[in-house]
């Protein structure tokens, strides 16, 4: 047939877009098909994106996407209900291009990425759900969409974490509770000086919260907020079993963690500008679909690949990695002009040799180490006993260090047996 | 800032309204007979699901669109997909 196109690549997100980008690149006739009304117009982060791989695949990125800021400070926070402990990391040589993380909002990113593979010559079209993969004889011919049809020697799936396509095909089972995460997000708007002043911020520098403990109220799952130029992302990521055995709201949650004092005062004034909320996937590679069919291959969060270890929420970096990595794969097909699960097999082989399928091993026992209860409630308790003991003076003679330590690791209930446990498995993990 | 409501907060995002074409559809049947957890009446960030007259029903306008429903439903009563090409929610900042 003529009117057969090289690539039809799923979802113009992070992955499906860096897939185009390089595709056309290469010259190969590439549609990029997005359901939503624009790039980005569907797709939601908490927003920091770690990312050398964006200058791989963009050189001097900074010059041209709209990032919001560089990320200079990152934070751990552990808290209880009235206290918090804080880890507070400032480095300077983060300011240097190509950034260590920047902060983005996707409505604007997505959008940018998008029309990049535009210019370099992929036809995208926005507006169009894809409702199936046509699949002949076990191999994938293309894709419908109502009753049009679309075909291609590929079909690129990037239609991230909820997948329907993906388990349409049987490349992937239903979703086990215990492998997926609600995100709820709010942008808030503030004045650029009030979010610098506020943040301790200079020029476009930016700074990074995990927050881990109170703010899930013993939940699985940490809380974010991300400074941009004139708004804060601010937001929950709740493991979905939990929320199921402990019958809790999410946006309950939300309301009262914007109103936690620790949490207000950074957002007092600010004016909600938007609401928002999807899913991570986050059971590690324990839900790893097949990625590799006849004619046809899974990138990005289609392919359960983010990352989560309690105190950075990773996916957009791994989903342009994967993206490349087809294009790639699509590229080494095209030479022997076999679209097979075998001719595309070096997918396998580019995501194993990436950071992506390293990093995926090396969090491996992140997912079982975000299910540690003790990080939710007893940890941050600890912590925040110890430092109180340690800072209040009320004429009582004080003692050492070591003693009072001790005593706050006795009174949170924790044994030292559990703490060198969830010390060693925390440090294998993470 | 001030408390806002989930109605308040949806009221402040755009939406592009597929009228006549609701995209989530439930069998209260099934939630009425097997269903343990009736998770999608607490799950859902945006308060979509509601119990009225002893069914459930879903307020599918104000969707986000996440799919946190359709994993935690525990039978088949759910029957949740994304909304027509170009309708629904439109993430300006995300
Ligand atoms: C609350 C939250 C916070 C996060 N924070 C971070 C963070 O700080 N840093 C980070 O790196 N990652 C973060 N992530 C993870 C990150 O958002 C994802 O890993 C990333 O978006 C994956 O990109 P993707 O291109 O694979 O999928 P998506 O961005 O989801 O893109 C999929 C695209 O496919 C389209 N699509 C879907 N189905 C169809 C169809 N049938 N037809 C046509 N189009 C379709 C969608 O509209 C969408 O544009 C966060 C996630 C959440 C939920």
């Amino acid at each position: 047939m003529d009117d057969k196109f090289d690539v039809i690549i799923v979802g113009a997100g992070l992955a499906g877009s860096a897939a185009a980008l390089k595709l056309a690149q290469a010259g190969l006739e590439v549609v990029l098909v997005e359901r939503g009304p624009y790039p980005g117009s569907k797709n939601l982060s908490g927003g920091v994106l770690y990312g050398r791989i964006l200058n791989d695949l963009v050189p001097n990125y900074w010059e041209e996407a709209p990032i919001e800021r560089y990320i200079t400070n990152e934070r751990v926070v552990f808290m209880t209900e009235q206290a918090s402990f804080n880890i507070d990391f400032k480095n300077q040589a983060f300011k240097e291009a190509p950034y260590n993380a920047i902060s983005v909002l996707r409505g604007k990113f997505d959008r940018w990425l998008g029309e990049k593979a535009e210019e370099a010559g992929a036809m995208l079209v926005p507006g169009i759900k894809v409702d199936e993969v046509i699949v002949e004889n076990g191999r994938a011919v293309g894709i419908m969409a109502g009753d049009e049809e679309m075909r291609s020697d590929v079909v690129i799936l990037a239609d991230g974490t909820n997948s329907f396509l993906a388990e349409q095909l049987g490349l992937r089972k239903k979703f086990e509770h215990s492998h997926m995460a609600v995100g709820v997000k709010e942008l808030i708007g503030l004045p650029r000086e009030t979010i610098e002043d506020r943040f301790n911020l200079t020029g476009d520098s930016g700074v990074a919260y995990g927050i881990v403990g109170y703010a899930t109220q013993g939940v699985a799952g940490g809380g974010f907020l991300y400074t941009n130029k004139e708004t804060i992302s601010i937001g929950l990521v709740m493991h979905l079993d939990e929320l199921i055995e402990t019958g809790k709201k999410p946006s309950e949650m939300m309301e009262e963690f914007l109103a936690n004092s620790l949490i207000e005062p950074l957002i007092r004034g600010g004016k909600m500008l938007e609401y928002g909320a999807h899913m991570v996937p986050e059971g590690g590679l324990a839900m790893t679909p097949q990625l590799v069919m006849d004619g046809l291959l899974i990138a990005g969060d289609a392919a359960g690949l983010s990352i989560n270890n309690g105190f950075v929420v990773r996916g957009m970096d791994l989903a342009l990695s994967t993206g490349i990595s087809a294009a790639e794969a699509v590229l080494a097909a095209k030479k022997k002009e076999d679209f097979s699960a075998a001719g595309l097999g070096i997918y396998r082989q580019l995501i194993d040799d990436s950071f992506v399928m390293k990093d995926m091993k090396t969090y491996a026992g992140a997912p079982s180490f975000m299910k540690t209860e003790r990080l939710y409630e007893a940890y941050p308790e600890m912590l925040v006993n110890l430092m109180t003991k340690i800072y209040t003076h009320n004429g009582q003679p004080k003692e050492h260090m070591v003693p009072i330590a001790m005593k706050s690791l006795k009174e949170s209930g924790i044994s030292l047996f559990q703490v060198a446990g969830d010390g060693l498995k925390g440090a294998r993990s993470l | 800032m001030n408390h806002m409501s989930v109605p308040e907060k949806l009221s402040i995002n755009k939406y592009e309204l597929d009228d006549g074409h609701p995209h989530i559809e439930v069998h209260t049947e099934i939630c009425n007979t097997i269903c343990k957890t009736k998770a999608c009446l607490f799950v859902c960030p945006a308060n979509v699901y509601s119990e009225q007259e002893g069914k459930i029903v879903a307020d599918w306008a104000g969707c986000l669109e996440c799919g946190t429903c359709r994993a935690a439903c525990p039978t088949d009563a759910l029957q949740w997909e994304y909304p027509r090409g170009g309708f629904g929610v439109i993430y300006r900042y995300g």
